[in-house]
């Protein structure tokens, strides 16, 4: 039984000659339902990128589950990057994006336990009926639980999710979370998300972190707790209003 | 046009065809996906350069073209990955500057080559035995690396989505410009430098007017890629006109067909 999922120890990352991240150190207890909160640049899209291994910090140790990064299997771990990267150019059908997260590969094709397993993965989500559309033609409610099948299909023990309730309506949002903690229970997963959002921070998350270039704070979840970190965060931006409408 | 294929030279046209055909049309799906076509007018260019040195050296071109090539599209990606320049910029460069050194090597040869012409624009009957066989080796190659589909489509579609399974995506890249630059450089004698970014790219964007998945964009590509370089072929030598034009021609009929079904169907 380890007690925490997420390490960060004294982590910077750099890009160029910018610091994207200074002195960032947490700790993230196993099982939790974590809520990044930070304005826009703060860093946390890099954050999550460093915890996955695709930025690798200019220094500082990042630990999953008391292993260090390079040793954690990356099938452990389930990714929601943000929708708007999708290239739509590309011809795909969602099974195909659910069946990807199994083979760490794009499918040529599907069939027999390969088919199977994304269809259970897209029907945990309810987008069984999605399953031989084009991606092309997804709304990004639809397009987001695709990825959320995709996460979830190796049944990983860390969900990361970046900004997964941009552009999706709020049932879409309702029904997310709703998979997202039907998982959690069954799982006993932690889950990491960025969220511009103050409602899901205090009524979804267990703990919150905040960030904007260093670390605000980090803690269990209050509304208290949660005014405290987004007035620090966003409080000497001061452009963006922390509350749901921001996302408008 | 059938006492045609019982030429020696025309049967050896007709095989470079299909195989070339084969080549081009195969990568021409992750020339499209990933939007490298500068990429594929890049290396045809680099590949002038590696033919003039070839000539110059009077070396066989081809044998001199390959490793040429291949070194200017690792040395795009070196520059892509170490640098904040952007894989256009570094084409852009290395595509000038291949381009002035083919035509240095080919004014330091003093005698006029007609093989020059033949390089830029496409000649069957320029293929020989030699050709024939590199244009095999790298086919077979090609097929050699077939489990390597599933890497590159992956990348294709998200290389962040396919770092995070931890996949090689910088050496594949690698082995996929590597690829790409011998493809090109098989293709020169019988396309010719000019046309050899479109005959990269216009099979398979094709494919991606018809196709929903990518794997079938790869299977419709490859098919019009051998069909149209064998009727082109073919064509060429019944209208006595430069075999990469007609090919390439045989090839946008094909995308305009395409591309009239695909309105229709909307
Ligand atoms: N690959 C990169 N190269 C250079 N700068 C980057 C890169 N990724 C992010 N940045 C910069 O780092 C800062 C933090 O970005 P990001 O983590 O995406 O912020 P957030 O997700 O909090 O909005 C931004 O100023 C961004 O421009
Ligand atoms: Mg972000």
């Amino acid at each position: 039984m380890t007690a925490f999922a997420i390490e960060a120890d004294n982590i910077h990352v750099r890009f160029g000659d910018y610091w994207a991240l200074t002195e960032v150190s947490f700790a993230i207890p196993d099982g939790a339902f974590v809520a990044v909160l930070g304005p826009n640049g703060a860093g946390k899209s890099t954050l999550l990128k460093t915890c996955l291994g695709l930025i690798r910090p200019q220094s500082g140790l990042m630990r999953l589950y008391d292993r260090p990064l390079a040793e954690f299997d990356a099938s452990r771990m389930g990714y929601v990057p943000q929708i708007k990267t999708l290239d739509r150019s590309f011809p795909a059908l969602a099974i195909e994006l659910a069946a990807s997260g199994v083979l760490s590969a794009w499918p040529w094709h599907i069939q027999g336990a390969l088919r199977r397993q994304a269809m259970e993965a897209l029907e945990q989500v309810g987008a069984d009926h999605l399953a031989s559309r084009p991606l092309a033609r997804l709304s990004g409610g639809e397009l987001q639980r695709v990825y959320l099948a995709r996460a979830l299909i190796r049944r990983p023990p860390l969900v990361l999710l970046d900004e997964p309730a941009t552009g999706i309506d709020p049932a879409g949002e309702r029904d997310m979370f709703r998979v997202l903690e039907r998982y959690q229970e069954t799982e006993k997963a932690t889950i990491m998300m960025i969220t511009h959002d103050w409602h899901t921070a205090v009524h979804h998350a267990t703990h919150i972190l905040a960030i904007n270039r260093r670390l605000i704070g980090c803690g269990e979840s209050s509304p208290a707790f949660a005014e405290e970190m987004l007035r620090e965060a966003f409080g000497h931006i001061g452009h963006e209003h922390p509350h749901r409408e921001a996302n408008a | 046009m059938i006492e045609a294929l019982s030429l020696p030279f025309m049967q050896r046209a007709l095989a470079a065809g299909v195989l070339v055909g084969f080549l081009a049309s195969y990568f021409g799906v992750f020339v499209v996906q990933r939007r490298l076509s500068f990429l594929g007018n890049g290396l045809a260019h680099a590949a002038f350069g590696g033919v003039a040195l070839g000539l110059l050296l009077d070396a066989s071109p081809l044998w001199v073209a390959l490793p040429f090539t291949a070194a200017v599209a690792v040395a795009i990606n070196w520059v892509r990955d170490r640098t904040e320049l952007s894989g256009d910029t570094a084409i852009g460069v290395f595509f000038a500057v291949s381009m002035a050194l083919g035509v240095v090597f080919l004014s330091l040869r003093r005698e006029y080559s007609a093989d020059a012409h033949t390089y830029l624009f496409g000649s069957i009957l320029a293929v020989s035995a030699m050709d024939l066989w590199i244009t095999g080796g790298i086919a077979l190659l090609t097929l050699l690396m077939w489990p390597m589909w599933k890497r590159w489509a992956y990348v294709a579609f998200d290389g962040e989505l396919a770092q995070t399974d931890r996949l090689p995506v910088e050496r594949d890249d690698y082995l996929l410009s590597i690829l790409i630059a011998m493809t090109v450089v098989v293709c020169v004698k019988m396309v010719g430098i000019v046309l050899i970014a479109a005959f990269l790219v216009i099979p398979a964007a094709t494919a991606r007017l018809l196709a929903r998945t990518f794997a079938q964009m790869t299977v419709y590509s490859t098919l019009i890629g051998v069909v149209s370089a064998t009727l082109g072929l073919l064509l060429s030598y019944d209208l006595d006109l430069p075999s990469g034009a007609v090919i390439v021609l045989a090839q946008a009929v094909c995308f305009f067909a395409a591309f009239a079904a695909h309105r229709l169907r909307r």
